[in-house]
């Protein structure tokens, strides 16, 4: 066995990412982790439907959300979720160029989406006067959703990262796995979302 | 490389060498230091507790500091000692029971023991800068939220670091697990050490994030005013309640299960017999862990959740005790017609069965929710968590204390002085705490700094304080032993106790390496099998070959030491503006260490064939 | 070689086929999503009605994403699959707590 785990068309496994020890390792830590990270955000969203009425004489939830610009992100996301699902199948067919470019898209709606959620959260505290201090709403909102935005940007640093570092020399099976774990981490930040949207928007503005 | 920096024996060399290692077994042995470190104060600080409360109306420490002294000892025995502890030995020795030659993550793994031993410090830190956390080691909102000074401020850092770290464990025992079994190693002849440690994996995964977000919340609203637990703006302290607790009642059984599986383990060998219902134990253990997960509001039945809740929660405790029974009654007939030995690894294994199943009992007790009103912050529930805790975990610390040592240290404890160590423990221990369940029926309250003359509680709690003498003469008694068997004993020879699993088949020392050639195994009770029905040895499942190892790195301790760093500027940035020199200076050099570890390739190194041929010789 | 290479053009089918079925999801996925925002928006349900449908829907949308997109349904993803469960069942518990049991 090769030591320098170089990749070329003919020898290429049908799974790179899964093709070595250390990437079946990270592929099922990384599984595992998003285990945990479904306790870390249930406990999240259940401070939040605690705490959604305490509004402490301040905005409610009727009152203060927007579905546009929700929409907006809501889109955003998801179709970075299709991106990266291109991404990987570039990966598996060994095109390290089409990957590093749906890749690079993937960022490009990452940084949409976090630049919507900035405008979002400076709207609220200027025009309501809404903040993280102002009740326990606040905090709870704030906090939910400013950890989910801190994932996006956790997500958008780590990818910058490998797609700098692996930029000149190509796929292979040392740092395939790096970028398959990054798109599972990325999809489940998706998948928060979903239950964000509808959690706290969709049924902040019915409820 | 590595055979090469072993080889070289300075102080600064050994000390580099302990902080660079990806290796599990020292990583295993630094658990071992630190969380005995720890355990030893936060046994100092149970013996002033004691000295406290040995007369009535004591004035021996200030109501303050002993509210300080309950709350460090509490925090400090579970999170930093009894924690790091069981990890240590599981980080010595799951990997060779299950026949891997390291754990799947090195690097990861000791990151994670850096972060505990910085999250302990940290806590540790407050005695040093005036104050303690004093909120008990429940931090209760709104006593955790308005408890002046900066104590409990250490009290959520020092978790909050240690936490991520027990956390990373936790993964990466699993993916060992799953990965990196010998071959011919299927779950179901895994030792059941192993088993718990997988079992106990996936409660901390699933319970230290609860942690996580309460310790946030808390975080926020002692630093960054935000509001979830104050009422005056819509709060509600309840919720710190149950996120505490939903990872607080797993927490309990993420320290008794590996107790368990070192029982398991105690009882075949000693006994020469094959556990008693494998399969059963296997199955009880899961389903502990599953049921464990669903009780947490039993720690709340005072706090009024109302009838319903409280039956739910009360009919689902006592269901544990099924599991939990099954338990007891196969080890019981893992002895029954054995062959048994007994020495102090047993003594300790055989107390712990009557002394754990009286906690359980009154586990069951409590766990009524009516008579709960009665029990509730009562001396009765102190002496029953102490009786599943320390008759639980520590009894199992110090049984596989003795029953690991060899493989962990090269030496063999010395026996009469083990036994002097179990009888004073186990003596003292009773003392301390059976006499606290009549305390508590009598009405005593837990927390309380002094307690009134002539009210029936000035015998009972004398002889408790005269136990808790006991069990520190028996502690020292322990430790002068660890140091006796390293000057004064021998090397310990390969597999002293006649053992039955893969651990006792590695040469002694362990190499590096742990198995040049990866085992087959052919059975539940490996070596055994291979002494029975074979010559003795294990048969190699590959040629000999290069063997790729993982390289050292620094980076995991100057994370950890850029989030320590962090922390303070955490908790003083309340109170002074260049605190956020640390904060930043902290968070940007954990980050730059995390991003070079991202950026530089790290293929590990090989040992190739012929060095191994060479070190046989 | 020869087999090598086609062994590789199978494989890419294979991984084309997979693309489609992906694409597919995620047209779902969308309609779903503007379905939602259109019962708010428009506001043609009540409360009792749309609160459940949304989070029907929510789930449906997670599934996808599990199922599809991030491969959970495929071969070797069963201990992954346990623990994303589990992490579920953890959830609900702490979800249901923290909305039931917390005011009275």
């Amino acid at each position: 066995m090769s030591h320098d785990h170089s990749l070329n068309p003919e020898t290429m496994p049908q799974h790179p990412e899964k093709a070595t020890l250390e990437g079946k390792n990270k592929f099922l830590g990384l599984w595992f982790f998003l285990g945990g990270e479904t306790v870390l955000f249930a406990s999240l969203f259940g401070t939040y439907l605690a705490l959604k009425n305490s509004t402490a004489g301040g905005p409610t939830t009727q009152e203060l959300y927007g579905l546009e610009l929700v929409f907006v992100m809501t889109m955003l996301l998801l179709t970075s979720s299709l991106t990266s699902v291109y991404a990987m199948y570039h990966m598996k067919n060994n095109d390290f160029k089409k990957m590093q470019l749906w890749l690079g898209i993937t960022g490009l709606l990452g940084i949409g989406f976090l630049a919507c959620e900035i405008y979002e959260f400076y709207h609220y505290i200027h025009e309501y006067g809404f903040t993280f201090r102002s009740s326990a709403f606040g905090s709870a909102f704030y906090t939910l959703v400013g950890f989910h935005g801190g994932h996006v940007l956790f997500g958008l640093c780590w990818l910058s990262a490998i797609m700098i570092r692996n930029a000149k020399r190509g796929l292979n099976l040392y740092n395939a796995p790096k970028f398959n774990t990054f798109s599972l981490y990325w999809h489940f930040i998706d998948v928060v979302w979903v239950f964000i949207f509808t959690v706290v928007y969709l049924m902040g503005k019915v409820a | 490389m590595s055979s090469a920096t072993a080889q070289r024996n300075s102080f600064a060399a050994v000390l580099w060498d302990y902080l660079t290692t990806v290796d599990h077994k020292k990583i295993g042995k630094l658990y071992l230091y630190g969380g005995g470190f720890f355990f030893l104060l936060g046994g100092l600080e149970a013996v002033i507790i004691r000295i406290q409360l040995i007369k009535p109306e004591n004035d021996f420490i200030s109501a303050g500091l002993y509210n300080e002294m309950i709350t460090m000892h509490g925090t400090t025995m579970i999170f930093f000692a009894a924690m790091p502890i069981l990890l240590g030995l599981m980080n010595a020795v799951m990997p060779l029971q299950i026949g891997a030659r390291d754990v799947a993550f090195p690097f990861v793994n000791a990151l994670g023991f850096w972060l505990f031993l910085f999250g302990g410090i940290m806590l540790n830190v407050s005695w040093l800068t005036g104050a303690a956390p004093d909120a008990g080691w429940t931090a209760y909102a709104p006593l955790s939220t308005t408890s002046p000074g900066h104590g409990v401020d250490y009290y959520v850092l020092g978790l909050q670091i240690s936490g991520a770290g027990t956390l990373m464990g936790g993964i990466n025992f699993l993916v060992t697990i799953v990965n990196m079994r010998a071959p011919g190693m299927t779950y179901m002849r895994m030792p059941l050490f192993s088993w718990t440690t997988f079992v106990i994996s996936v409660l901390i995964l699933f319970a230290f994030p609860a942690l996580t977000v309460g310790l946030f919340l808390l975080m926020f609203d002692r630093m960054f005013d935000s509001a979830f637990f104050d009422v005056a703006l819509g709060g509600n302290s309840i919720i710190w309640q149950h996120l505490f607790w939903i990872f607080g009642h797993p927490e309990v059984y993420i320290l008794i299960l590996p107790a368990f599986g070192i029982f398991s383990e105690i009882f075949a060998t000693f006994s020469k017999k094959r556990l008693f219902g494998y399969t059963a134990m296997v199955f009880a253990t899961i389903l502990i862990a599953f049921l464990g997960f669903m009780v947490w509001a039993h720690h709340m039945f005072t706090v009024g959740m109302g009838p319903v809740a409280n039956s739910i929660f009360a009919v689902a405790t006592m269901a544990i005790a099924v599991p939990t029974g099954i338990k007891i009654f196969n080890w019981l007939l893992t002895l029954w017609g054995g062959n048994i030995t007994i020495n102090s690894a047993m003594l300790w294994s055989l107390a712990f069965i009557p002394s754990f199943t009286i906690g359980g009992m009154t586990g069951i007790m409590v766990a009524t929710s009516v008579a709960d009103y009665q029990y509730h912050d009562t001396y009765f529930v102190i002496a029953h968590f102490h009786y599943v805790i320390v008759g639980g975990v520590v009894f199992g610390i110090l049984a596989a204390c003795h029953y690991w040592w060899p493989l962990m240290f090269n030496r063999i404890l010395n026996e009469k002085l083990g036994k002097w160590a179990f009888w004073l423990f186990f003596i003292g221990f009773h003392l301390t705490f059976f006499i606290q369940h009549f305390l508590g029926l009598m009405g005593m309250p837990r927390r309380y700094w002094v307690f009134l003359e002539d009210q029936g509680l000035d015998l009972g709690n004398f002889i408790s304080t005269i136990g808790a003498f006991f069990m520190t003469a028996g502690v020292i008694v322990f430790l002068y032993n660890a140091f006796y068997s390293w000057f004064k004993q021998g090397p310990a020879p390969q597999d002293p106790w006649d053992g039955r699993t893969l651990e006792w088949a590695v040469e002694s020392p362990t190499p590096y390496y742990n198995f040049k050639q990866l085992p087959l195994v052919r059975g539940l009770d490996a070596l055994w099998l291979e002494k029975m029905e074979g010559n003795g040895k294990l048969a190699p499942a590959e040629p000999v070959g290069d063997i790729h190892m993982p390289n050292g790195s620094i980076l995991p301790f100057l994370i950890s030491l850029g989030f320590f760093i962090a922390g303070f500027g955490f908790i003083y940035q309340t109170t002074s503006d260049l605190a956020y020199i640390l904060l930043y200076g902290g968070m940007g050099m954990a980050l730059v260490c995390m991003l070079i570890r991202s950026l530089k390739d790290d293929h590990g190194y090989h040992i190739t064939k012929e060095e191994l041929e060479k070190e046989a010789r | 070689m020869a087999n090598n290479t086609k062994t590789n053009e199978f494989h890419k089918e294979q991984n084309k086929e997979e693309m489609k079925k992906q694409l597919i999801t995620f047209a779902a996925m969308i309609i779903f999503t503007v379905i939602a925002f259109l019962i708010v928006g428009t506001g043609i349900m009540s409360k009792m009605m749309a609160i459940p449908l949304l989070l029907i829907m929510a789930l449906i949308q997670v599934a996808f994403q599990f199922y599809y997109f991030m491969h959970m349904k495929d071969k070797g993803h069963e201990l992954a699959s346990i623990m994303i469960y589990g992490g579920v069942w953890a959830a609900i518990l702490t979800v249901a707590a923290l909305t039931l049991v917390i005011w009275w």
